[in-house]
């Protein structure tokens, strides 16, 4: 029998610990057992397939999914785009990329969202897309604005898209955020700061590129995410006869 | 130049929020926008099996549920097959095996409908007793948890499972299996996640 080809450990050096205080919802919600470490197996080595016939292409344009005939979303038009990687740089294809945002004034579309700023009519704030065969996705939006959370007294979230991705294994299932170069607000918001290495910060932060933009009508960041990545052989696969 | 690994790395993870069924399950945050949502038919209509329904709750460390919290499954179907082409073999037409489920906002139990799962290859030598894969995320949530469910009425099994034999703590073995019941001469499995406490539910590093 085939051994699963494992995926390399999770490197929890650049991973946010469980339990960061000064992100106080964590304090109650955070396991205080250490995890069981399992070496991967059939179960965690498959995940979900989705395919062109769950999602509509229109999905991918938040400027457009929610809007009226005629309109669009209000605030500063982006390209989010970049590519799904995984820790060997090889390309995640076929992979869903599932968005969600608040508005160009930092409102939710969401009964629990009670900020004062508005609800943009033509904004939904949620998008999804696949990867094609390179990895590559794009979505086109508006940038979020900053808006103020109960943790301190005084706390604002920086500019944010928040995002889920898949890959191909279980065991790859990832959520995190893309924030925006040169935000002041990254280095002082408690939840980016759950992130133990500022490396890693720096690669949730997505790059103005000008290249990508279209003249006279919208801007571009990209940003790529990485997965973990995978042994490609095992040894004992060939001790076996594999 | 020799001697250099040319490794990226894993992106971090950050909290889904308490906004994620607005990406996630646009429904439930109060609006539709996309012609189908993902995950709510994990078993189809042609799968083989018992058809179960599977509900919990899952409390923080005061033991109050969290209603924010957004779950989802990973399972083999009843021949003990992933839908995935390293699954093990083939599944029933509409076979997805995998489920997203949020809590109901009020009083935070969730609840989805499903086939049983059968026992499935073992990463050695052996089988897994039948169990879903679950993930966890929420607000309060750095990075999503995973945890098994595995099924009282495998009682024989479960004892040569080679995941729940390594919990060195056999009481910790219990915050794994979910307790059968039959309503309306339907099998319900009930399993609640402890996030802290006693009986905090095993979490795996996988
Ligand atoms: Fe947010």
């Amino acid at each position: 029998m085939l051994k699963p080809g494992e995926y390399y450990q999770r490197d929890r050096t650049r991973q946010p610990p469980a339990l960061t205080p000064d992100y106080k919802t964590s304090v109650s919600r955070s396991p205080q057992y250490s995890m069981i470490s399992l070496q991967n197996s059939v179960s965690e080595i498959t995940g979900p397939v989705f395919g062109h016939n769950d999602i509509d292409p229109l999905d991918k344009d938040l400027l457009q999914n929610y809007a009226k005939p005629g309109e669009s979303a209000i605030g500063e038009r982006i390209i989010l785009h970049g590519r799904v990687l995984d820790e060997s740089a090889k390309p995640v294809p076929n992979t869903l990329v599932e968005i969600w945002q608040a508005n160009a004034g930092g409102r939710y579309r969401h009964k629990k969202d009670t900020y004062l700023a508005p609800i943009d009519p033509n904004f939904g704030g949620c998008g999804r897309t696949l990867t094609d065969e390179d990895g590559y996705y794009y979505f086109r939006t508006v940038k979020p604005g900053a808006y103020p959370w109960r943790n301190w007294v005084n706390n604002w979230r920086p500019a944010h898209i928040h995002m889920s991705v898949f890959g191909s294994a279980f065991c790859q299932r990832l959520i995190t955020q893309c924030y925006f170069e040169g935000d002041p607000l990254i280095p002082i918001c408690p939840i980016v700061n759950t992130i133990p290495d500022p490396d890693a910060i720096e690669q949730l932060t997505a790059k103005l590129d000008l290249n990508e933009t279209i003249p006279l009508d919208t801007i571009a960041y990209k940003f790529d995410v990485v997965l973990r990545g995978r042994r490609s052989t095992l040894f004992e696969n060939r001790l076996e006869g594999n | 130049m020799p001697q250099t690994l040319n490794y990226l790395k894993e992106s971090a993870s950050q909290t889904a929020g308490p906004y994620v069924h607005i990406g996630l399950a646009p429904g439930a945050a109060g609006f539709d926008i996309y012609k189908q949502e993902l995950g709510w038919d994990i078993a189809g209509p042609h799968a083989a099996g018992e058809r179960i329904r599977v509900e919990g709750i899952v409390m923080d460390g005061m033991g109050s549920p969290i209603k924010d919290v957004l779950l989802e499954v990973w399972q083999a179907n009843s021949a003990g097959n992933y839908a995935h082409p390293e699954g093990g073999g083939e599944v029933e037409e509409g076979f997805r095996g995998w489920g997203r489920v949020i809590t109901d906002f009020e009083t935070g139990e969730w609840a989805f409908e499903t086939v049983k799962p059968g026992p499935c290859q073992g990463r050695n030598v052996g089988t897994q007793a039948p169990h879903l894969s679950l993930w966890l995320v929420a607000r309060g949530i750095n990075i999503g948890l995973n945890t098994r469910m595995y099924f009282e009425d495998e009682a024989d099994a479960n004892s040569k499972d080679p995941v729940l034999n390594l919990i060195e703590w056999e009481r910790r073995r219990a915050t794994l299996i979910a307790k059968r019941s039959e309503r309306d001469g339907k099998a319900v499995y009930r399993f609640e996640i402890k996030l802290q406490g006693e009986d905090e539910t095993v979490f795996f590093d996988i």
